[in-house]
């Protein structure tokens, strides 16, 4: 009996420093930030006068940092549309027993391998315009040589905002039913975004296709069978057998790409950078220069603390979901 | 007139759409993936000469490694380092914080898979926790008490710090893995008077093989391909790792594209390596990364 409770103490002891080191270096340093966003420390030297919530109103009330939200927004939500249909095409695809399904596999799994900071200098220069003096550079250029050059466009240059404009019908409409601040460019989309999404998909739509693919080969043969008896196309057999089943991946894969895409940071760095009139701005970004270039620690921590909470909003109903089921199990 | 005996279905679900049209859209999608890898290939191996923006997709003459050799010893005249000292220093930093959150990663994972306590699944949920989190909520107390202990624009503080963040996904794969021996071999090996060490020295460990197999492969890549922790902590360029200096290197104004072309392919082709000869185990790190083993 005495040796048991010696090996209980020795596990608690193996796995102190590690528990030690994520209390203070996680849980301990975001209530640190924490605490500094409520502070008045926004020049170099420490300074912890309490202020209150004032750096999350300056924050809110932040031109660059409304844009960099509305650039998240639009970033997550094609960069999710985009990696899951494709993601998902190609797992249907690859599960028709086809020839060389290794190859296939590992071709569009190995951006994964490969960092942010690679995939964006690589693509800075793939959707580089070029100029309509020097000619096109880069994806405008192989569009030109497809034949395909009305497809051209500025890419990560192009500052356009897409909103709907306040006179036109659409937005009269808004305006009259209590709407109206939706037709500014606030409740846009930088189109320059889409640059990023592409390379962004380009990085990480192969994983997508590995989760679904994995699903796909764990769904039983009978299920299928039993579905194709009752007399099923095979269109909705994916329709109502498979993609129900699946939806645990789908639920996985958005869960892991949205908290990416929150967090995007080398990506942009690498690529675009802010942007013209901060159009491929983020707010990883903006959280950046405002901390390490400008030295307001303070607002740059109430960045980080939005940053943090759009993220656990995320991750922690799926933590407790998943560890939950597993005890229950 | 239906026939006695029914044709035999295939054994899995075919959509009955021509086949020619799946391989022609698996190939699309190929050339997609492979496409920056054609450029930078090409590019690369092009002499100065004949790089030109405008000709960007047309193949090379020869192979030319000028670009590989600028990139790696950058060039005094024009004022710009290499990429060899920051290749160099990502080995530095990636080895030992990769073996080193393996080690952490084995132990916990043991002890929470087989040597469970009471609230030791809420104190993994806790743990796990710490691989979601956006770095920049922890930066700014991180910079400040690595330099109170001298650790800040060092590499050991960035084997630290990859060390400490690494923890939880290595926690995660191990008690995963771990998960899979069946408890029966646990307990009949702690009948046989076998402690703590000896359960993981004679059952687990020889077993072990696979797991850091994964762990290792999945904490190589992400720590070679971090480039937050390193461009906050090491404003140094002595010390800053290749994805620092490959971004100074694309963001100066001074050095040619074929040349940022080149640098690139420096940086990724460690992983890319890794991933061409042990992809199987990197697949595995990866399904392991969305939490169901």
């Amino acid at each position: 009996m005495r040796r048991w409770d010696w090996d209980r103490i020795f596990a608690i002891l193996l796995i102190l420093p590690s528990v030690l080191a994520i209390a203070v270096f996680v849980y301990g340093f975001i209530g640190f930030t924490g605490y500094v966003s409520l502070t008045r420390w926004n020049k170099l030297l420490p300074d912890f006068t309490w202020v209150g919530l004032r750096n999350y109103q300056t924050l809110f009330a932040h031109p660059r940092f409304q844009i960099d939200i509305r650039n998240t927004v639009v970033f997550t939500v094609l960069f999710l549309a985009a990696s899951l249909a494709i993601g998902f095409f190609l797992a249907v695809l690859l599960d028709q027993r086809v020839k060389g399904e290794n190859f296939f596999r590992s071709v569009y799994l190995f951006p994964m391998a490969i960092s942010f900071v690679v995939t964006g200098v690589v693509w800075r220069w793939l959707l580089n315009p070029g100029s309509p003096e020097m000619g096109s550079t880069g994806v405008n250029l192989l569009l030109e040589h497809m034949g395909l050059g009305f497809l051209k466009w500025g890419w990560f240059t192009d500052p356009t905002v897409l909103y709907i404009h306040p006179d036109t019908d659409a937005g009269m409409f808004l305006q009259r039913i209590g709407l109206g601040f939706l037709t500014t460019d606030k409740f846009g989309i930088s189109v320059a975004m889409i640059s990023l999404v592409v390379a962004a998909t380009w990085q990480m739509s192969g994983y997508v296709m590995a989760l679904y693919l994995a699903g796909l080969r764990g769904i039983p043969e009978e299920l299928r069978e039993a579905a194709r008896v009752d007399g099923a196309s095979e269109v909705q057999i994916y329709r109502y057998v498979v993609l129900p089943l699946l939806r645990p991946i789908t639920l996985g894969a958005v869960i892991i790409l949205g908290h990416i895409s929150l967090k995007i940071y080398d990506l942009v760095v690498a690529m675009t950078g802010p942007g013209i009139g901060f159009s491929t701005d983020v707010p990883a970004f903006f959280m950046w220069e405002t901390t390490f270039h400008s030295n307001r620690f303070a607002q740059g921590a109430s960045i980080a603390i939005i940053l943090l909470i759009m993220v656990a909003v995320l991750i922690v109903p799926y933590l407790y979901s998943s560890t939950r089921r597993e005890i229950a199990a | 007139m239906t026939p006695l005996v029914e044709r035999r279905r295939p054994l899995r679900v075919r959509i009955r759409w021509p086949r020619l049209l799946i391989y022609a859209a698996l190939l699309l999608f190929a050339a997609f993936y492979l496409m920056p890898v054609y450029v930078l290939l090409v590019t690369g191996m092009k002499s100065f000469a004949e790089v030109s923006l405008y000709r960007m997709w047309e193949p090379p003459s020869g192979i030319h490694f000028d670009s590989f050799a600028k990139a790696w010893y950058g060039s005094v005249e024009e004022g710009f380092r290499g990429l060899s000292l920051n290749f160099m220093n990502s080995v530095y930093i990636t080895v030992p914080a990769t073996l080193l959150s393996a080690l952490l990663g084995s132990m916990n994972g043991y002890v929470l898979s087989k040597w469970k306590f009471r609230g030791s699944d809420t104190l993994f949920a806790a743990l796990l926790f710490g691989m979601f989190i956006p770095y920049q909520s922890i930066l700014i107390p991180l910079v400040q008490s690595l330099s109170r202990v001298g650790l800040y624009g060092t590499i050991p503080g960035l084997i630290f710090v990859h060390t400490v963040y690494g923890i939880p996904i290595t926690t995660l794969i191990f008690r995963n893995y771990y998960a899979t021996v069946p408890t029966e071999m646990v307990e009949a090996a702690k009948i046989d008077g076998a402690n703590l060490l000896g359960v993981y020295r004679w059952i687990l460990f020889p077993i072990s093989m696979p797991g850091f197999v994964v762990v290792l492969i999945w904490q190589f890549t992400s720590i070679w391909n971090d480039f937050l922790f390193a461009v906050t902590v090491a404003q140094n360029p002595a010390i800053q790792p290749i994805t620092v200096g490959l971004n100074n290197l694309a963001g100066s104004y001074i050095v040619e594209w074929n040349v940022q072309m080149a640098g690139a392919l420096i940086a990724a082709l460690p992983t890319l390596l890794v991933y061409i000869f042990l992809g199987r185990y990197f697949m595995r790190g990866l399904l392991a990364g969305s939490l169901k083993g």
